[in-house]
C-alpha cells in the first residue's frame, strides 16, 4: 500500500507479516516496519529504564556511601564497608537463611498441590467454573488481607485456628511455629498461581496421547509421570522460576504475620527495617544491591540448568 | 463487472526472490478463471496483486479501462474469499455480509435488501442473527460468498475457498459456486491448488509453476494438449503414467514393450529433431483390455501385464501394475510427486503404472492381464526441457 | 455422562468441595470477623452470634481509610490505564512486527518481572524525596505501572497473536481504509484482551503493598493496604480487629466482583501470558 500514507495508529500494511521473512534488511518495507516498532516500544522500554536501571545503579551508589538518614551531613564515601558490615552481621544471614528456607519449603509444597488444584481444575466433571472462580479468589486478594485473616486466626482468645491448639499456645511467637504459619499462608496466597500455571501446561497435553497411553496400558500414575509431566516441563519450569524468584521477595505476609521478630523476617523485611526503622539508607543500599545480586543468581541457575525450556529461550 | 488483464506482471520480493514473473493474462468479462499449480507457485500472489494486497513490482494490471497498479483495494472495487472465509468473528452473519455495503454508505435499506436476497440465494436466512462462530463450516463459507456477492463488485477473487470444507461439502459448494457465478457473469479469479476444481469449474485454466505460468487453456486444451511434462502431469486424475523410452526407427522402446508411433507423431518428432531419450506419457484410459477390443482396436500393440491392485468404480476399473525400468525422474515430476503427497506415502516412486479399463475386463488381482495401448492417445516429451513434442504447436 | 460412576461423581465432588473451601475459608474467616459485635468478637464463631455494621461505619467515619481508598482506586486506575496504553503499543510491535531489538525487549520485561522490589524501594525513596514526589499519587504510579508494563507485555501480545490478522486484509478487499480496518475489526478484536490486561493490572496494583508503606508517609497518598496495617499500631489495648477486617472486606469486594464476572477471562490471561511468553 505504498500509494497511501498510513494514518497515525493504524496497523502497518497487512502484507507486512507474511512477506516479513522475504525482506532484506535495508529494504524500505522492512526499514518502516522497524521505525514503527521501535517507535511502539519505546515508552515502555524508557519508563522501564527510567524506573528499574537508573535507580539500581543509584542503589549501588548509595550503598558505597555512609549515609543515615538521622545525620544526612555526615555522608561520605566508604568503598564497600556497607558490604562488609552486612556480610559479616549475623541479621543478614539470619534472614538469608530464613529467605532460603521459606523459598524451598513453600515452592516445593506449592509444586505438589498446584498440580493437584491443576487437575482438578483441568479434569473435574462438574462445576468447574465454580471451582476455577473460587481458586482465583486466593490469587486476587490483597495479601495483606489474607496475611490478617491468618494472624487472626492464629492469635489466641480470638482465632479458630488458635481454639484447636492448647489454650496458651501463641504459634506466631515462636520462631519455628511462626515460619510454618508464614509458609502456610505463603502456600495458601499463591498456590492458586501455580496451578493456573501448570492449568496453562495441562491445556498442552493432548487427549489423544493420554488415551494412546491408556491403550498401551499405562496405569494413571504412569500416565501422570511419563506422559504428562514431560510434556509439561516447560510450563512447570516457568512456574516454578517465577514462584521461586516471587517467594523469595517475600515481604508482605511476613510483615503482617510477624513482623520479622523473633527471627522471622526476610531479607525484604530486613532491608525495609534498616531504611525505615534504623533509617540507614546506605546499609538498606546494601542490602538492596545484595538482594538483587541473589535474585539474579537465582534466574541465572535456572536459565543455565533449564536452558532451553527457559521462559526467555521460550519467548521467538 | 469488467474484464481484467495483466501485462507482464512482476512480484519481485525485496530479497531478489521472483514470486511470479511477468505474467500475461487477459480475462474477459464475465469469465471465470482458475489459477492453477503446486504451493508456492504464486497463484495466490497474482491474486493478491489483483487484490491490491500486494504492490506489482513490474508490469500493469487493468481492471476494466482503468490501470489500477497504484489503487488501494478499496477502490479497485472486487471482492475476495479467502480460504479461512475471514469473517469478522464479533460480527452476525448480517452485519458481515453488509459489510462492505456498509463502509460504501449504501443507505440502511438497501443494505438490507440486498443481504437478505444474497441470504436466499444461499440459503442463509435462518442464521443472518448468528455469530459466525456458531456456523458450520459450509455455512460460514457461504457467509463469505455471501459477503463478496451483495456487493455486486466488478470481479469476484477467491483464494482457495473450499479447501477447508469436507470432500462431500466441496463438491456441492463446487457446483453452488459454478451456477451462482454463471447467474451473475460476474468476471472472477479462483485459486485452487485442487486440478479437480479447475478442470470443472473454470472457463480457461492458467496452470502456475514456480512463478511463472506454464500454460493458459480451456479444460479440454490442458488434458489433450499439456504443452509440456509438469502440465500433463498436474491435470487429470489419476495422473498421467510417465516412462522412459528409446525412439528407434519410429518405434518406440519402452518398458511396456515396442510401441509404433503413429504417423502424425512421428512426423511431429522428426520436425523437431527429437533426442533418441524421450519420456512416454500415457493416461489411463489410453490402456484397454485387449479381449474387449473390437474392430479396428485389434491392431493396436499389446502387452501383458501383472494386475497388483484392482479398483472397481463400478463404471470403470483401475488396474495398477510394475513396469520395468528405473523410475522417471524429471524436475518437474519431482515437484508434483512432493506437492501430491506421493513422497510421503512410502510408496516407490516411479513404474507404479495405472490404468482404467472398461468395468466388463475380467482382469483380477494377482492374475497376468493383456493391454492394449492407443498410441493415438500418447504424448512424447524431451526429458531436458519437458516440452511436449506430441502437440508442438497445438497450443499458443 | 451417564457412563460415570456414582462413586466417580462422589469423588469429584469431595474434591471440588475442598477446592472451594480451601479457596474460600480464610475470606470467609475474616468477613465473618468483620460483621462481629466487639464484644463477640473473640467467641471464635464462623458465623456472627449478631451482625452488625458498625466496624463498617467505624471505618467510613474516618478519613483514615477514606482517604486511602480514594488513594488506592486512584492510584491503581491510572496506573492501569498507563500500563496498558504502553504495555498495548509495546505488545502490538511484539506480535505484529518485525524488528530488531524485540528479544532485548522482551528480555528486559522478563528480568524486570523478576526484579526484587525492595532492591528499588531505598533509591526510590531517596529520588522521590529530591525531586519532591515522595508520599504523591505519582510516586506510587511510577512503580506500579513499571511492575506491571512486563505483565501487561507479555498477556497483550499472547492475546495479539490470536488475532486473526487476515481479517484486516478482507476489510480492506471489503472497501475500508486502512484506518476504517483498523476501526471496526482490529479494535473489537483486540478489546478482550486489553480489557483482561487491565483487569490483571489493576489486581496487581491493588495488591501491592511494599511500595505503599515505603513511599508514603502520611494520609494523601497512602493506599487501604498500608493504611490498613497503620490501625494496628494506633493503641496498644485495643486491638482495632473489626475495623481491619471490615476494610480487608472492602478491599477485597472487587477482586471478588473482577472473578466472578470474569473467571474465565483471568484464567485465559493468566495462561496465556505466562506460558507462550
Amino acid at each position: 500500500m505504498s500509494t497511501q500514507a498510513e494514518p497515525a495508529g493504524a496497523p502497518p500494511p497487512a502484507e507486512a507479516e507474511r512477506t516479513g521473512r522475504h525482506r532484506a534488511p535495508l529494504s524500505a518495507g522492512a526499514r518502516q516496519e522497524r521505525r514503527l516498532g521501535w517507535l511502539l516500544c519505546a515508552p515502555a522500554v524508557i519508563v522501564m529504564l527510567a524506573v528499574t536501571a537508573y535507580p539500581i545503579g543509584y542503589a549501588v551508589y548509595l550503598s558505597l556511601q555512609r549515609y543515615d538518614l538521622r545525620f544526612p551531613a555526615q555522608a561520605e564515601f566508604v568503598g564497600l564497608s556497607n558490604y562488609g558490615a552486612v556480610l559479616t552481621s549475623e541479621f543478614w544471614w539470619d534472614a538469608f537463611w530464613v529467605t532460603l528456607f521459606i523459598t524451598v519449603v513453600s515452592v516445593a509444597i506449592e509444586l505438589v498441590l498446584g498440580m493437584g488444584l491443576a487437575l482438578v481444575m483441568h479434569r473435574t466433571i462438574f462445576w468447574r467454573g465454580t471451582v476455577r472462580t473460587s481458586v482465583l479468589v486466593p490469587y486476587g486478594i490483597v495479601t495483606v488481607v489474607a496475611a490478617f485473616s491468618w494472624q487472626y486466626a492464629w492469635t489466641p482468645d480470638l482465632g479458630y485456628l488458635a481454639e484447636l491448639l492448647p489454650s496458651g499456645d501463641a504459634p506466631l511467637t515462636e520462631m519455628w511455629s511462626a515460619l510454618w504459619l508464614i509458609i502456610l499462608a505463603e502456600v495458601w496466597k499463591t498456590t492458586p498461581f501455580m496451578a493456573l500455571l501448570l492449568l496453562a501446561g495441562l491445556a498442552l497435553v493432548p487427549e489423544e496421547t493420554l488415551k494412546a497411553a491408556m491403550v498401551d496400558g499405562a496405569t494413571p500414575w504412569q500416565r501422570f509421570t511419563k506422559v504428562m509431566v514431560p510434556l509439561m516441563k516447560p510450563a512447570i519450569l516457568v512456574a516454578l522460576l517465577f514462584r521461586t524468584l516471587d517467594a523469595f521477595r517475600i515481604f508482605d505476609n511476613i510483615y503482617v504475620l510477624t513482623g520479622g521478630a523473633q527471627n522471622t523476617g526476610s531479607v525484604s523485611i530486613l532491608g525495609y527495617d534498616n531504611l525505615f526503622t534504623a533509617l540507614n539508607l546506605g546499609i538498606g543500599s546494601a542490602i538492596s544491591v545484595l538482594i538483587f545480586i541473589c535474585v539474579g543468581i537465582i534466574a541465572f541457575t535456572f536459565v543455565k540448568l533449564f536452558g532451553a525450556a527457559a521462559p526467555g529461550a521460550e519467548v521467538k | 463487472m469488467a474484464e481484467i488483464i495483466l501485462e507482464g506482471v512482476t512480484k519481485r520480493f525485496p530479497d531478489g526472490a521472483l514470486a511470479v514473473q511477468n505474467v500475461d493474462l487477459d480475462i474477459a468479462d464475465g469469465e471465470f478463471v482458475i489459477l492453477v499449480g503446486p504451493s508456492g507457485c504464486g497463484k495466490s500472489t497474482t491474486l493478491n496483486m489483483i487484490a491490491g494486497l500486494e504492490d506489482i513490482t513490474e508490469g500493469t494490471l487493468r481492471i476494466g479501462d482503468r490501470v489500477v497498479n497504484e489503487l488501494s483495494p478499496k477502490d479497485r472495487d472486487v471482492a475476495m474469499v479467502f480460504q479461512s472465509y475471514a469473517l469478522y468473528p464479533h460480527m452476525s452473519v448480517r452485519e458481515n455480509m453488509g459489510f462492505p455495503l456498509r463502509l460504501a454508505k449504501v443507505d440502511k435499506a438497501t443494505v438490507n435488501a440486498k443481504v437478505e436476497e444474497a441470504a436466499r440465494v444461499l440459503d442463509l436466512t435462518a442464521h443472518l442473527d448468528r455469530k459466525p462462530a456458531n456456523l458450520s463450516g459450509g455455512q460460514r463459507q457461504r457467509v463469505a460468498m455471501g459477503r463478496a456477492i451483495v456487493r455486486d463488485p466488478k470481479a469476484f477473487l477467491m483464494d482457495e475457498p473450499l479447501s477447508n470444507l469436507d470432500a462431500k461439502l466441496r463438491v456441492q459448494m463446487r457446483t453452488q459456486i459454478s451456477r451462482i457465478q454463471r447467474r451473475l457473469g460476474t468476471t472472477t479469479v479462483y485459486v485452487t491448488h485442487d486440478q479437480t476444481e479447475a478442470m470443472t469449474l473454470g472457463d480457461r485454466v492458467v496452470v502456475m509453476r514456480q512463478g511463472l505460468v506454464q500454460q493458459i487453456g480451456t479444460p479440454a486444451d490442458l488434458y489433450d494438449h499439456p504443452r509440456n511434462l509438469f502440465v500433463a502431469g498436474f491435470i487429470g486424475s489419476p495422473a498421467m503414467n510417465f516412462l522412459n523410452a528409446t525412439l528407434e526407427n519410429g518405434v518406440l522402446r519402452s518398458p511396456l514393450g515396442d510401441l509404433p508411433l503413429d504417423d502424425r507423431t512421428r512426423q511431429a518428432l522428426e520436425r523437431q529433431n527429437a533426442p533418441r531419450e524421450l519420456i512416454l506419457g500415457l493416461r489411463p484410459e489410453a490402456f484397454e483390455d485387449a479381449a474387449l477390443a473390437r474392430g479396428r482396436e485389434r491392431g493396436r500393440p499389446v502387452f501383458t501385464a501383472t494386475v497388483e491392485v484392482l479398483e472397481s468404480l463400478g463404471s470403470d476399473v483401475y488396474v495398477y501394475f510394475s513396469a520395468e525400468g528405473g523410475p522417471v525422474t524429471t524436475a518437474e515430476l519431482e515437484e508434483l510427486a512432493t506437492d501430491s503427497g506421493l513422497r510421503d506415502t512410502g510408496a516407490e516412486a516411479g513404474q507404479q503404472i495405472v490404468a482404467r479399463l472398461d468395468a466388463a475386463t475380467r482382469a483380477r488381482e494377482g492374475e497376468p492381464v493383456e493391454l492394449q495401448v492407443d498410441m493415438g492417445k500418447a504424448h512424447v516429451f524431451d526429458p531436458a526441457t519437458g516440452a511436449n513434442l506430441t502437440h508442438p504447436a497445438s497450443v499458443g | 455422562m451417564a457412563a460415570v460412576g456414582k462413586t466417580h461423581a462422589t469423588r469429584w465432588g469431595v474434591l471440588n468441595v475442598v477446592v472451594v473451601l480451601y479457596a474460600l475459608f480464610p475470606v470467609w474467616w475474616i468477613a465473618a470477623l468483620s460483621f462481629k459485635d466487639p464484644s463477640t468478637l473473640t467467641d471464635g464463631d464462623y458465623i456472627p452470634r449478631e451482625w452488625t455494621w458498625e466496624n463498617y461505619r467505624g471505618i467510613f467515619d474516618t478519613s483514615e481509610f477514606t482517604r486511602a481508598l480514594v488513594n488506592s482506586i486512584g492510584i491503581a486506575l491510572i496506573s492501569t490505564v498507563i500500563a496498558v496504553a504502553l504495555g498495548t503499543m509495546a505488545a502490538y510491535a511484539v506480535a505484529r512486527l518485525r524488528f530488531p531489538g524485540k528479544k532485548v525487549l522482551i528480555g528486559m520485561s522478563l528480568l524486570i518481572a523478576m526484579f526484587p522490589p525492595i532492591s528499588l524501594v531505598s533509591p526510590l525513596f531517596n529520588i522521590e524525596r529530591i525531586i519532591g514526589i515522595f508520599d504523591t499519587w505519582i510516586g506510587l504510579i511510577i512503580p506500579y505501572m513499571t511492575f506491571s508494563l512486563p505483565l501487561a507485555i507479555y498477556t497483550l501480545s499472547a492475546f495479539f497473536r490470536e488475532i486473526p490478522w487476515d481479517l484486516e486484509k478482507a476489510a480492506k478487499v471489503d472497501g475500508a481504509t486502512p484506518a476504517q480496518a483498523f476501526r471496526m475489526v482490529i479494535v473489537p478484536l483486540a478489546a478482550p484482551g486489553v480489557f483482561t490486561t487491565a483487569i490483571l493490572v489493576f489486581i496487581f496494583c491493588w495488591n501491592d503493598f511494599l511500595f505503599a508503606i515505603s513511599l508514603t508517609s502520611t494520609e494523601a497518598a497512602r493506599t487501604v493496604p498500608a493504611a490498613i496495617a497503620f490501625f494496628t499500631g494506633s493503641s496498644q489495648f485495643q486491638q482495632p480487629t473489626g475495623s481491619i477486617a471490615a476494610a480487608a472486606v472492602v478491599i477485597t469486594i472487587p477482586i471478588i466482583l473482577f472473578v466472578l464476572f470474569f473467571q474465565r477471562r483471568i484464567v485465559a490471561g493468566l495462561t496465556s501470558g505466562a506460558v507462550k511468553g
